[in-house]
């Protein structure tokens, strides 16, 4: 699962970063059908979350309503040096996981 | 039909028209409270009056808080009036979100109306709602 | 008489010189030339422009990857002949489609990039659709972002153009329409609540909301076809090439805006 995470490189301490997620993942809904008039499963991404230096900071469950190839933004507080590590799951269980530095100083 | 059960059918859609614009809670999004009481504001729901594609459209909730220690959102409920899957979503935040502001894309099974509740460190229950018109593609598309 | 007759032949000489004096003539006035991004609302044509956000990038970045990734029987990349996709790519996908000097054929970037697999690669093609050729095909388009689409019809290309405007006139499907019934003649009138479009094939492989994915110009043409109700061709038909060069030279000055975002 390809994923893209943007984040500010750099922080002041204290400062609201903005945190956008894309991920790759077609968040089929369980109501359509193949070609052959197969019903295909649902499969979606169903919990996403994201730690920042070992704490969550943000989470969320989604379902089919979330738009194919999931979009979310979200902020957190800039409180100290070190890393966001993003982790999400689907229905069948495959899990993604993306890692971004942040360096905070005054 | 005749003109007058016709007019009469227009009236009935104006009556409808504005049920809706009065905005009651969407009962599977106040069953998130508890029983506790919903009640309308700080939180502010936006999405476009209209809608190319139901398949992704964009939506933003935000929620007027300070984001302190002792004052926060905790989380956030988002809830489609016709889609198969009513919850379409819940957002965990906390202190550390610094800002109770969402932005996402959906997918809206129709023109409709879509509720964000919000929960509060204090107990209490916020909601939103905003309506819009999905439109239908002009041409079939079996590629 | 003799001014009528040079004038005559002044008037039918642009066709005789085949490709050249023909790429001046337009379906559309350069003026009235309008990509499909002018024809979406004003989310989904901030989707496109948003780098970040635009569903397309995935593929993008998925290509950039491929682009070095050695594959088949040679252990080559596309990076080992043609290096920095950033400089060698660039300006390439507006001169596509466009006649493979070695075998004769005419080739969209899908089938570039697919004959540089079997003939210098010696790996298995693509398959149409897949995600692979989707997400390099992307990646190269990308690399010419901006720059006016410019394809020759000249030379063995002259054919090939030929039957591409013929199939674009060409009746099909219940509805009995051709592609210029709705994209040349009624572009910019509603056909229920969608603006109808001039048909430009500047922002493909695109990501479209109705396929909630990326998908390639001939899948377009595909949906095309099944919404006029006419029998779609198979993937790979050498009318599609036809079309696809048609479309390039009908919307020659146009920025490629690959990955584009359409309804």
């Amino acid at each position: 699962m390809a994923a893209r995470i943007q984040i500010p490189p750099k922080a002041k301490p204290g400062e609201i970063i903005e945190i956008r997620v894309l991920i790759q993942h077609p968040m089929e809904t369980g109501y359509r059908q193949d070609d052959v008039g197969h019903p295909i499963k649902r499969n979606v991404i169903n919990v996403l979350s994201c730690r920042y230096n070992g704490v969550e900071v943000f989470r969320a469950d989604l379902s089919s309503g979330i738009a194919a190839n999931p979009y979310i933004q979200f902020y957190a507080v800039a409180d100290q040096s070190g890393e966001l590590e993003f982790t999400w799951i689907d229905d069948e269980g495959k899990q993604g996981s993306e890692r971004q530095s942040i360096e905070v100083a005054a | 039909m005749k003109r007058r059960t016709f007019l009469a059918g227009l009236g009935g859609l104006a009556l409808a028209g504005a049920a809706l614009a009065q905005e009651s809670l969407d009962p599977r999004a106040a069953a998130v409270a508890k029983g506790a009481p919903v009640r309308k504001g700080k939180v502010k729901v936006t999405l476009p009056q209209l809608a190319d594609n139901g398949n992704s459209v964009p939506i933003r909730i935000v929620v007027d808080s300070p984001m302190t220690a002792t004052d926060y959102v905790k989380s956030i409920h988002l809830y489609s009036e016709r889609n198969p899957v009513s919850n379409m979503a819940n957002f965990y935040l906390g202190p550390r979100s610094g800002k109770a502001e969402i932005d996402s894309r959906v997918r809206l099974a129709g023109s409709q109306k879509v509720t964000a509740v919000a929960a509060l460190s204090d107990g209490s229950f916020w909601y939103d709602a905003a309506s819009i018109v999905v439109t239908l593609s002009a041409c079939l598309d079996e590629s | 008489m003799k001014r009528l007759a040079l004038a005559a032949a002044l008037l039918v000489a642009p066709h005789l010189f085949g490709g050249n004096a023909v790429a001046q003539e337009r379906a559309i006035p350069l003026e009235n030339l309008k990509s499909g991004s002018a024809f979406l609302g004003d989310d989904l044509r901030s989707l496109q422009n948003d780098d970040f956000a635009n569903p397309g990038m995935l593929w993008v970045e998925r290509g950039e990857k491929l682009w070095s990734e050695p594959a088949g029987r040679t252990k080559q990349s596309c990076s080992s002949c043609h290096q920095d996709a950033k400089v060698s790519m660039r300006g390439v996908a507006a001169r596509y489609p466009k006649i493979d000097a070695e075998s004769g054929r005419l080739l969209d970037l899908e089938g570039r990039i697919n004959l540089c697999r079997a003939r210098r690669m010696g790996a298995e093609p693509f398959k149409y659709e897949s995600e692979g050729l989707l997400a390099l095909t992307a990646y190269v388009a990308r690399q010419s972002k901006g720059m006016p689409m410019n394809v020759s019809i000249m030379g063995a290309a002259r054919p090939r153009f030929d039957a591409g405007e013929k199939a674009y006139h060409l009746r099909r499907g219940q509805m009995n329409l051709s592609c210029a019934h709705c994209h040349e003649a009624n572009w910019g009138k509603r056909l229920l609540s969608e603006t109808i479009s001039q048909g430009q094939p500047n922002g493909y492989p695109a990501y479209r909301m109705e396929w909630q994915t990326l998908g390639s110009l001939e899948r377009r043409l595909r949906a095309c076809l099944s919404g006029i109700r006419a029998q779609m061709l198979p993937y790979g038909s050498p009318e599609y090439l036809d079309l696809e060069l048609y479309l390039a030279w009908r919307a020659q000055g146009l920025p490629i805006e690959t990955p584009g975002v359409r309804r």
